[in-house]
């Protein structure tokens, strides 16, 4: 017995015996790496390698050609009004979700995140059955000449219902961790409501706060499937990004189509970059972020 | 600070002096909690942080404009069809080949993510490699690229003459146009969730837990089975549920490479948008209902894995 145990003794040194040989762990790595070279890396590649197959001159012609700017614009426009909104609705939900307590909270909690279980089409599809021609306001919208399907209004509203939750989730579980004491000395000591929140609560969620944005604004301006359902995809008028994307795809325009799916692709990374700097400042500054899958 | 809490710290600090003395501390902590009382009554009605009717208020009427409506609508719609003609629309041939289609695919992406999310989320939390760093920030790479993006870039990386469909064709293997691309659209898009939800749980695992094991004889590969897997599982059971989740709703990563031939690779969103192009709101609608419907399950059964989650991670600590 006592032999037994003395001979197992080295074996449960953490450098050899509770972790694997050096060729496991190559193998391990290498499949990890293999998987993600084919499913990642390769993609990503291969959107720049297109874009430019064709040259510089072919590549900036895409861009700038006039269809493609207003797509460019109209993205913008569109996360301009989204983003803000789901901005202010997110600080608002997370301050009346972390900081009181009232009957219905959990379910409230679970109907911020629906959004991101319906599909994309489905988040699309609604809004022309509230507002389409056979919709609910149809018939209303057309005596008043007011367009909101096929339109930028549709577009709109179908991308502030797919990014609805992001702000609030990220805010939610972090302003629970941070719990009610700062604000409630604010308070107590004389700090009206504006004056607390400005000083006491937006400093100290600003990385979370932040994180939702960056994510919100990704959502925003790569929206597809529920934008394609409301937009009409109208050259020049209700096409974002992502829809010039598809068109000039199925039209077999392939190097253009890449040049512009390019600059989403810079922007993912762009996202990813910020992402990674905005987890490193919250870490830094002790503030958990929120869970960051989804 | 409230009031109740001000008072205690005065009868607090009356014990053990005389009684005078008492009596003069407790008038003090009466008028005291008395003043704060009526203080906090005034301002805030017994809530001592302001703004939660403003907050309330606005995020009910927010989700309710946004959300809430908008997603009954699709629900009244259904209701206003007849129940046989409710029943063909879900029940078409053509639309069963499609949720066979959505759900096989997703089933498969999802249990390709599961096996190689844990790998990944293992190998990330384990091991040091060069270019670690960038790799564990390029995972969430499928979050940040729009689909459309993703559809055409997959699209043309397994076509016959792309880089990886080239590779495929000696093999007699045909991904793009055909049920295989769906599924590789679907792991593509899948790829974080797993690695994002099992990491954290890795990253906490006491090493203690597996030495103990190892010094009591046990092989490493038991070690794994017996004494990792156990504690991840729950968070490997979410991860797999989220991509699931997300696969069954995906349209743009999925339609450029599935060629969308009916009854072989279409896509139940893709019923939904072909048949609101026809002008069939109601066949659309209803279903799009069906997929609310397993969408809403899929989230609660998200919501109880995620509880079960964190109560193994709160066992553990």
């Amino acid at each position: 017995m006592i032999t037994a145990l003395a001979a197992t003794l080295p074996a449960a040194h953490p450098a050899t015996g509770a972790a694997e040989s050096a060729l496991v762990r190559r193998v391990l790595i290498g499949v990890a790496l293999a998987f993600l070279a084919v499913f990642l890396f390769v993609p990503l590649a291969f959107v720049f390698f297109e874009a430019l197959k064709k040259g510089w001159d072919v590549y900036v012609a895409a861009i700038i050609e006039p269809d493609a700017v207003s797509a460019i614009l109209l993205t913008l426009l569109v996360a301009a009004i989204a983003v803000p909104a789901n901005l202010v609705f997110g600080v608002a939900a997370a301050w009346s979700i972390a900081r009181f307590s009232f009957p219905g909270k959990s379910v409230l909690t679970t109907l911020i995140d629906l959004p991101f279980s319906v599909s994309p089409v489905i988040s699309g599809l609604i809004y022309v059955l509230v507002f389409g021609l056979q919709g609910w306001f149809g018939p209303w919208l057309r005596e008043h000449d007011l367009k909101v399907i096929f339109a930028v209004p549709g577009i709109v509203l179908a991308t502030m219902f797919v990014t609805f939750p992001f702000v609030a989730r990220e805010l939610i579980p972090l302003m629970q961790t941070q719990g009610n004491e700062q604000e409630e000395a604010a308070t107590v000591l004389g700090a009206g409501g504006w004056q607390m929140f400005w000083r006491v609560t937006l400093p100290n969620i600003k990385w979370g706060l932040l994180y939702g944005v960056i994510l919100c604004n990704a959502r925003a301006m790569g929206e597809f499937g529920a934008v394609s359902v409301v937009s009409g995809h109208i050259r020049g008028a209700t096409n974002t990004l992502p829809l010039h994307v598809e068109i000039l795809y199925n039209e077999y325009q392939f190097a253009a189509a890449f040049a512009v799916a390019s600059l989403l692709a810079l922007l993912a990374l762009v996202t990813l970059a910020l992402k990674y700097v905005v987890e490193r400042r919250a870490r830094a500054a002790a503030i958990p972020t929120g869970e960051s899958a989804r | 600070m409230n009031a109740s809490s001000a008072g205690a710290v005065f009868d607090g600090a009356a014990d053990g002096g005389g009684d005078r003395d008492v009596r003069i501390a407790r008038t003090f902590a009466a008028d005291g909690a008395r003043i704060l009382r009526a203080d906090a009554a005034a301002r805030h009605r017994r809530r001592v942080l302001p703004g939660f009717g403003l907050s309330l208020g606005f995020t009910l009427f927010y989700l309710g404009l946004i959300v809430l409506v908008p997603l009954s609508a699709a629900f009244i719609k259904a209701a206003t069809m007849t129940w046989p003609a409710f029943v063909d629309a879900i029940s078409a041939p053509r639309v069963v080949a499609s949720y066979r289609l959505t759900f096989g695919a997703s089933l498969g992406a999802a249990m390709i993510n599961a096996a190689f999310g844990l790998l990944v989320a293992w190998v990330l939390v384990r091991y040091r490699f060069p270019g670690k760093r960038l790799v564990d920030a390029l995972v969430d790479f499928p979050f940040a690229l729009p689909t459309a993006v993703a559809g055409i870039a997959l699209a043309g990386l397994f076509a016959p003459n792309g880089w990886m469909g080239q590779l495929l064709v000696p093999l007699g293997v045909k991904v793009a146009y055909t049920p295989l691309g769906v599924l590789v659209a679907l792991t593509f898009i899948g790829l974080p969730f797993v690695v994002r939800t099992v990491q954290p749980v890795l990253e906490g695992l006491p090493r203690e837990l597996e030495e103990a094991a190892t010094t009591l004889g046990a092989t490493r590969l038991q070690v794994f089975l017996r004494v990792i897997l156990p504690v991840a599982l729950p968070a490997l059971l979410t991860g797999f549920a989220l991509a699931f989740a997300r696969a069954v709703g995906e349209y743009g990563s999925v339609i450029f490479i599935a060629g969308n031939m009916p009854m072989v690779s279409e896509i139940t969103p893709l019923i939904i948008i072909t048949k609101l192009e026809q002008y069939d709101y109601a066949g659309a609608t209803a279903v799009a209902v069906v997929m609310l419907v397993v969408s809403f399950l899929l989230l609660l059964a998200i919501n109880a894995l995620q509880a079960w989650t964190r109560k193994r991670q709160g066992g553990l600590a």
